[in-house]
């Protein structure tokens, strides 16, 4: 904590989000770390082999992001709980009982993930070393230590809203937050039948990231845009209903494009392709409501940071989870793509457009507060650091997209049309030169973004921070 | 609000909201009730894990349009007949293995996991293990000493030697020729099998 930090001015739930970003935030820079390690492993093979092996780094690189999301939103959601209810939290002791015990949760299970690493074929190795499921690797005491801490996280949330005053966002975002942590149970358990197996593990994944988070971000997006530009609180909510249920209409069934080639039935292949080439619909939606609702305010906001990575966040969602899921979406389409670099392509994109953005919108929603409530509009000290961060991020994730979509449509075209989709494919496609010379641009990307990173930890501990700024009068 | 506008009330779109919700939630639940009967092991779609006593095919069949499993004569894995319990606790074996060693975050499986290594999805069926009579002992030399034996197809992407024993690299084995048996609705694409012989059922 700095000298002209006001950690003690916040409120409870402030506080408690405070926490979290800061975890959040370092969780990030891990993130960043395994993914470069990752990376170049696939250039250099040999770097760290059989020490730190691809299969550690990576789950390691996407462990640490779906963690650090989601101590992104916690922190989100206890940062605008007390605005919204109009009162004070009801449980910050317990709230911050939940923050360490998550906390040393995690620490351990990376500890186990980078030390042990595996273990013998046995029931213990999946409940004390690694699930081996690819995001939720997780082992199972931990899985219990996470659905704990989710309850404890969602009665605090809802009892708030109870004691101050409910409203439409709080409304969705508590059931949105009760559907989201049941989800995580049908992750739960163990099967012989890996098409079982898959039919569940995408339960948890897709309910998550393509229709429980989305409509966590929306919620959170709304409350925003009200904070930042001073939209309509009768505008945001609607429009927040609409996004409600156009991405539960499409998101829900959406969940049958994972189920084209997992064992389950041909119908899903009309399901599945049909609704989820409807999922972009909602994000252009939310995407014309952020930009509409932004111009008719003539941008007047104190917080640009913030804002900007609002913007970023809606047309990041739009493209990457939007135009780059759709791409592969069709299963004529898919047939070809899935399991290639055009999921890796989808995937970078997608999580950082959507979730990314946002967590950082919201880290600079905190720290103009925690900083004394200043105004960071045009005024603010030193700027050249968020925008270089903003673009060195934005343009590095963007480019290792584009990268490993060059990447997936060699791979595509190599294995699977022409190599009969066989290892001696696979091969072939990984020593074309096009696709080695794409993971060098991806590389050269991720480092970027990896610098980007760095330069926004470093904005986010001094931005405001000499007190140069003027004293918003209004919280 | 008057007449015209209430399409775009709140309290419209909070109804639209729930109703959609409600049933798109209703129509999933009843596939997944089907869908969970059609994926369940020994049904169609999922064969019994005693499948692994008989060839599999993986070839195109004209009437569907796509590439898909079918179940040859008597070819017991590693030359013994098991029992539907005994190949059920020898693949038991193989999934434990699998995820214990996060074989997924290197590879994929039906198409799902990490692209650092090959899909493992008919791995069984694979034509780079030359001929079907060595392709066990290929498999099992594979498994437990990666190094030595790569298969990395003029790179030099090695597997590392993750201290598989005989036991579990047998249960992979069986999991991986059991798994080639699902009806994955022609995944992968324009899959090539390695030449089997095809005997009298």
């Amino acid at each position: 904590m700095n000298n002209n930090s006001n950690f003690k001015s916040l409120s409870l739930g402030q506080q408690l989000a405070v926490k979290y970003f800061s975890a959040a935030m370092l969780l990030f820079c891990a993130q960043m770390v395994f993914g470069l390690v990752a990376g170049l492993q696939f250039i250099q093979p040999d770097f760290l082999y059989q020490t730190l092996d691809f299969n550690v780094t990576r789950m390691v690189h996407i462990n640490a992001m779906i963690v650090w999301l989601l101590f992104g939103f916690l922190g989100s959601v206890y940062w605008l709980v007390e605005d919204e209810a109009g009162t004070e939290l009801v449980g910050y002791k317990l709230g911050n009982i939940g923050f360490w015990v998550l906390l040393t949760a995690v620490v351990i299970v990376v500890v186990v993930y980078l030390v042990v690493q595996i273990g013998p074929g046995t029931q213990s190795s999946l409940w004390f070393i690694n699930e081996g499921r690819e995001y939720i690797e997780a082992p199972r005491w931990a899985d219990i230590g996470i659905v704990a801490v989710m309850l404890i996280f969602f009665y605090n949330i809802a009892a708030t809203f109870s004691k101050g005053k409910w409203s439409g966002i709080s409304g969705v975002l508590v059931l949105d937050l009760l559907a989201l942590a049941g989800i995580y149970v049908a992750g739960m358990f163990y099967t012989t039948n890996i098409s079982m197996d898959q039919f569940w593990w995408w339960w948890v994944v897709h309910m998550w990231v393509e229709a429980t988070w989305e409509v966590l971000v929306a919620c959170i997006m709304a409350w925003g845009l009200i904070k930042t530009i001073g939209a309509s609180r009768q505008i945001v909510t609607t429009w927040l209903y609409v996004e409600v249920a156009l991405m539960f209409g499409s998101g829900i069934l959406g969940l049958g494009h994972h189920y084209f080639w997992i064992g389950t039935p041909e119908y899903w292949l009309g399901v599945g392709g049909f609704f989820s080439a409807l999922e972009p619909i909602p994000l252009v939606a939310m995407l014309v409501h952020a930009v509409y609702d932004a111009g008719t305010k003539n941008l007047k906001v104190t917080n640009h940071p913030a804002f900007a990575w609002f913007i970023a966040h809606v047309f990041g969602n739009f493209l990457g989870a939007g135009v780059w899921g759709f791409f592969q979406t069709l299963p004529q389409v898919n047939l070809y793509t899935h399991g290639t670099q055009w999921s890796a392509s989808h995937g970078h994109l997608a999580f950082y457009g959507a979730y990314v953005t946002i967590n950082i919108a919201m880290f600079y929603m905190a720290v103009q507060k925690f900083r004394g409530n200043i105004d960071m509009g045009s005024n603010i000290q030193n700027k050249y650091r968020w925008k270089t961060s903003m673009v060195l991020l934005n343009v590095g994730a963007l480019g290792m997209t584009i990268a490993l979509l060059i990447a997936g449509y060699e791979q595509a075209f190599i294995e699977r049309a022409v190599g009969g989709s066989t290892w001696s494919g696979y091969f072939a496609a990984q020593s074309d030169s096009t696709f080695i010379s794409s993971m060098n641009w991806r590389m050269l990307f991720g480092v970027l973004m990896t610098i980007g990173t760095f330069f926004l930890a470093w904005d986010l501990l001094t931005i405001g921070k000499k007190n140069k700024e003027e004293i918003l009068k209004t919280a | 609000m008057t007449k015209e506008t209430k399409w775009m009330s709140q309290s419209f779109w909070k109804k639209i909201a729930i109703w959609t919700t409600s049933v798109m939630l209703l129509i999933l639940m009843a596939l997944t009730f089907d869908t969970v009967k059609q994926i369940t092991e020994g049904s169609e779609r999922v064969p019994s894990y005693s499948v692994i006593n008989n060839k599999i095919f993986y070839e195109f069949d004209k009437d569907r349009d796509i590439l898909a499993p079918s179940i040859g004569g008597p070819a017991p894995l590693f030359g013994q007949k098991l029992s539907e319990s005994d190949a059920e606790e020898l693949i038991n074996l193989g999934k434990l293995t699998i995820q214990a060693k996060n074989c997924m975050n290197c590879h994929t499986i039906l198409g799902n996991g990490a692209y650092y290594a090959p899909d493992l999805t008919k791995a069984w069926l694979d034509k780079g293990w030359g001929s079907e009579s060595v392709r066990e002992t290929l498999m099992l030399n594979f498994l437990i000493d990666p190094e030595k034996n790569a298969r990395s197809f003029g790179t030099n992407r090695k597997m590392p030697n993750l201290n598989i024993t005989e036991s579990e690299a047998k249960g992979v084995v069986a999991y991986l020729k059991w798994m080639s048996s699902i009806d994955t609705n022609g995944f992968p694409a324009h899959f090539e099998s390695i030449k089997q012989v095809k005997e009298e059922k």
